[in-house]
């Protein structure tokens, strides 16, 4: 170590702290050729190819959810018209209720028309053969009476006025009678 | 001062390395002492593998990297990600990672050239190119920061802020020695300090094996394992401050132009 210490002070160059001027010369070179290197090839291929790759993966990310945003827009065009169709089935129904209860108010309404009118008709119809037969009856009564009060009597009542009067005389008597025990 | 020196039997003298043996003779000399030397052909092999593996790791370009791109796409990825964006962040660091990056790569090679037979000469244990790099990044810091703030970048550099006026005259001369002066010596030391005491180290442990191996006293011979054991471990430590030192050096890197780019913010 004596040795070593000897040198260095006699051979002042050689400290360790003094460089060698083509050393750094060297170094300098190899460094700037390899800073130009990095900064025109290396760096630039390297970001190059991570914004291709996240580029690359936005884009599949960005498929993805306009395929999502998609199929969801679907679904609620879907849910939509579930619900339209709903509406429109009710809608149906409560008309054709209401047209159902209608056409049978409306039935019961001509049924109850027609039974008033086949009543009044029969009413009438009824009336009149009573009328008629009552008309019938009258004259026929008469006929008759006359024709076997003629045979009785032994006289012809053939003096149609006079027959008449009576029998019409009779019968006035008669309906009289009957209204009286009517009452 | 002699204790390095053992007592041998046969009474041969240990000489251990001198840091004159770190240098060895020019491979193509011209002149007393100087010429083309092993530490400047390693230093532009560096570049040419650097850039040749890279060029080649980059080239490609693949959404899916095979093995080569994945790997230098993971060291760029590492330096641009690990040291620029997360030191000096914001939108200014894509600007300073290439410098970053050539310096993590170009430090690193040449430290590791200490671990690989062969080479076995980190080329940083010479103190140029320490002083080369370290003198770049210290110019390039400055120039930052002069070109942002002008020459008020110097006020703001040396005088901090919310400090009381009568601290200022020992903060003043204190900022300035350790910004100016302290800074660019401790980060080309730091580099050039630790490789050649690490290769100070192996180069000591073999000629130890060699002059041990040499002795005729055989338990004297078997010595030599003990020194082998130690020397693998600090080989081992070795290359792990390689990394570390060449990680360190361009973590201080970006850690110096950062502040050059918020000097106004401390």
């Amino acid at each position: 170590m004596n040795q070593l210490i000897v040198r260095a002070a006699t051979e002042g160059a050689a400290s360790p702290l003094m460089p060698n001027w083509w050393e750094v010369l060297v170094t300098a070179i190899g460094f700037a050729v390899l800073l130009f290197i990095v900064v025109k090839f290396v760096v630039p291929a390297f970001e190059k190819t991570f914004a291709e790759r996240a580029e690359a993966i936005e884009g599949g990310i960005a498929k993805a959810e306009k395929a999502q945003a998609e199929a969801s827009a679907a679904l609620e065009e879907y849910k939509k018209q579930l619900t339209d169709a709903r509406t429109e089935a009710n809608r149906i129904r409560e008309e054709a209720r209401a047209e159902g209860s209608q056409i049978l108010a409306e039935l019961k309404e001509k049924a109850a028309a027609e039974y008033d009118r086949i009543t009044e008709q029969a009413h009438a119809q009824i009336e009149a053969e009573r009328q008629q037969a009552v008309a019938s009856l009258r004259a026929e009564v008469g006929t008759l009476a006359t024709t076997l009060a003629g045979r009785i009597v032994g006289e012809s009542l053939d003096d149609d006025e006079r027959a008449s009067r009576v029998v019409d005389r009779f019968l006035d008597e008669l309906e009289t009678q009957n209204a009286g025990a009517a009452k | 001062m002699t204790p390095l020196a053992l007592p041998a039997a046969d009474g041969g003298t240990f000489t251990p390395p001198t840091l004159e043996d770190m240098h060895l003779p020019a491979i193509f000399p011209w002149g007393e002492g100087e010429g083309f030397s092993k530490q400047m052909l390693l230093v532009l092999l560096s570049v040419v593998f650097i850039a040749w593996f890279f060029i080649a790791a980059s080239r490609k370009g693949q959404l899916v990297p095979g093995k080569l791109q994945f790997l230098g796409e993971s060291a760029y990825g590492f330096v641009r990600n690990s040291i620029g964006k997360d030191i000096i962040g914001g939108r200014d660091f894509m600007k300073f990672v290439p410098l970053l990056f050539a310096l993590f790569f170009f430090i690193l090679v040449n430290n590791i050239y200490g671990a690989i037979p062969f080479f076995q000469l980190p080329t940083m244990s010479h103190v140029g190119g320490a002083y080369f790099l370290a003198g770049f990044v210290y110019i390039t810091w400055i120039g930052v920061g002069l070109r942002k703030y002008g020459p008020r970048f110097i006020k703001l550099t040396i005088v901090p802020s919310g400090v009381p006026w009568f601290i200022l005259p020992i903060v003043v001369p204190i900022e300035i020695i350790s910004n100016f002066i302290v800074r660019p010596m401790t980060h080309s030391l730091r580099l050039f300090a630790t490789m050649l005491a690490g290769h100070l180290v192996v180069a000591l442990a073999g000629s130890g094996i060699a002059f041990l191996i040499a002795q005729e006293n055989v338990l004297l011979q078997g010595t030599s394992l003990l020194v082998l054991v130690g020397a693998t471990a600090m080989y081992g430590l070795e290359a792990l401050i390689m990394v570390l030192q060449a990680y360190v050096f361009t973590l201080l890197t970006a850690i110096y132009i950062q502040g050059a780019l918020h000097a106004d913010a401390h």
